[in-house]
């Protein structure tokens, strides 16, 4: 449990996928512009990783790992290179699916995280997520937590650039530095600041 | 006519430089962060960009008129795919120490924007021939910027250039310490910010807000 809660905090602070890993960059610059839209895009991503990270695991370690199709008489088979394009697919295919079933349940969720569904499908946070899941050896239990810590640490940082991006409107910047320029100056001083936490042990 | 007046010339050099897929379009900048703490990993990371972009440009762009237009983005993918999962086993099969500093991040190149962008953005509407040229510019702004945030990084970091010492021993001796924070992700982020705008002031962009 204690593993679990350190795995937690890591891929939240210290292990960061955006501040740490440099995933989902490209969301990330281009969402933090409004606050609002910034915090729907964290909810959506929070919600694909969990369900797309176990996911993942369960077919890679069924399916795709050397010795995995054992249990169907397949002892010499390994699929384990196909796994980037089946991951990929599997995450469109949720991402669709997903979409699908809020259109149909809740109108006022769609209203609001509808429109990031098929954005997140070429995020990079996503598929590196179930590749550093494959990469790090995790369990099924760890996969579940560690998608959901990822995709809440993804969100505090795009959360916490939006808020100071408002702020940053009305500073007086030097011609060029504006823009792109001063977010991933701000992004590596916000990464320094989660830096710190590598050092707390639970 | 100058070599530098010509299209072929143009659509190569817009994207290399006034409109460089990571300072200006700020594309692609997930992988281009992440393998440039050494030289080495930056370089084999831009010749496994440079060959997926070029091969997915020709590629996508010889089969523009039989690609159904509602299925273009599945067949642009599976097209990018094929050739990720070729170069990821290519490295894995020969460079393998290699393939492991890289992790993750061959594969990432799947759902690099600048690549889908460049496909469907140009390729589809182009012939063979520019859409080539096209890609190589592309890759080739985004290798200028991945290999000068390494060179910096490595250099200011570790003292070393693709693995060679070159800060000579007498400035250790006189107090000259490597900056470790280069080799730390906040100086990536930091580097390439001052980099945009380095290079936004030089080309002259205009400013979109």
């Amino acid at each position: 449990m204690v593993d679990l809660l350190s795995l937690f905090m890591n891929s939240v602070f210290a292990g960061n996928i955006l501040l740490a890993y440099f995933l989902g960059m490209c969301s990330f610059v281009a969402i933090s512009k409004n606050l609002n839209t910034a915090i729907g895009l964290g909810f959506a991503v929070i919600f694909v990783l969990t369900v797309t990270v176990p996911l993942n695991w369960l077919i890679f370690h069924f399916l795709l790992a050397p010795e995995a199709l054992a249990w169907a008489g397949l002892e010499d088979v390994n699929l384990s290179f196909l796994r980037l394009v089946v991951f990929i697919c599997v995450i469109a295919a949720m991402v669709q699916g997903i979409e699908m079933l809020i259109d149909r349940f809740s109108a006022s969720l769609y209203a609001g995280l509808g429109i990031f569904l098929p954005l997140i499908a070429v995020n990079c946070a996503i598929l590196g997520g179930s590749l550093f899941m494959v990469e790090r050896e995790y369990t099924f239990i760890e996969s579940v937590v560690f998608g959901f810590g990822a995709g809440v640490g993804w969100m505090l940082a795009i959360v916490a650039m939006a808020a100071a991006r408002i702020r940053m409107r009305y500073a007086d910047l030097p011609y060029g530095l504006n823009g792109f320029a001063i977010t991933m100056i701000v992004t590596g001083l916000m990464a320094m600041g989660f830096m710190l936490f590598t050092g707390i042990s639970l | 006519m100058k070599l530098t007046r010509t299209k072929t010339f143009k659509t190569f050099a817009g994207p290399a430089w006034t409109n460089n897929p990571i300072n200006v379009q700020m594309l692609g900048i997930c992988s281009a962060l992440a393998v440039t703490i050494q030289l080495n990993t930056a370089l084999v990371m831009t010749l496994a960009m440079t060959f997926v972009i070029t091969m997915a440009s020709l590629i996508v762009s010889v089969m523009r008129k039989i690609i159904p237009g509602n299925i273009r983005i599945i067949v642009e993918l599976a097209v990018i795919a094929s050739l990720v999962v070729l170069t990821d086993e290519f490295l894995r099969a020969y460079y393998y120490e290699m393939s492991r500093m890289l992790s993750i991040f061959v594969g990432l190149i799947i759902t690099n924007c600048i690549i889908l962008g460049r496909t469907e953005g140009f390729a589809m509407s182009n012939t063979p021939h520019l859409a080539v040229m096209d890609g190589l510019g592309n890759a080739a702004g985004y290798g200028s910027v991945l290999l000068s945030v390494a060179f910096i990084r490595e250099l200011f970091g570790s003292g070393k250039i693709f693995g060679y010492d070159v800060i000579p021993q007498s400035f250790y001796d006189a107090g000259y310490e490597n900056m470790g924070i280069m080799l730390l992700a906040p100086a990536a982020f930091i580097i390439i910010g001052l980099m945009a705008w380095l290079q936004k002031y030089l080309a002259g962009v205009e400013d979109e807000g």
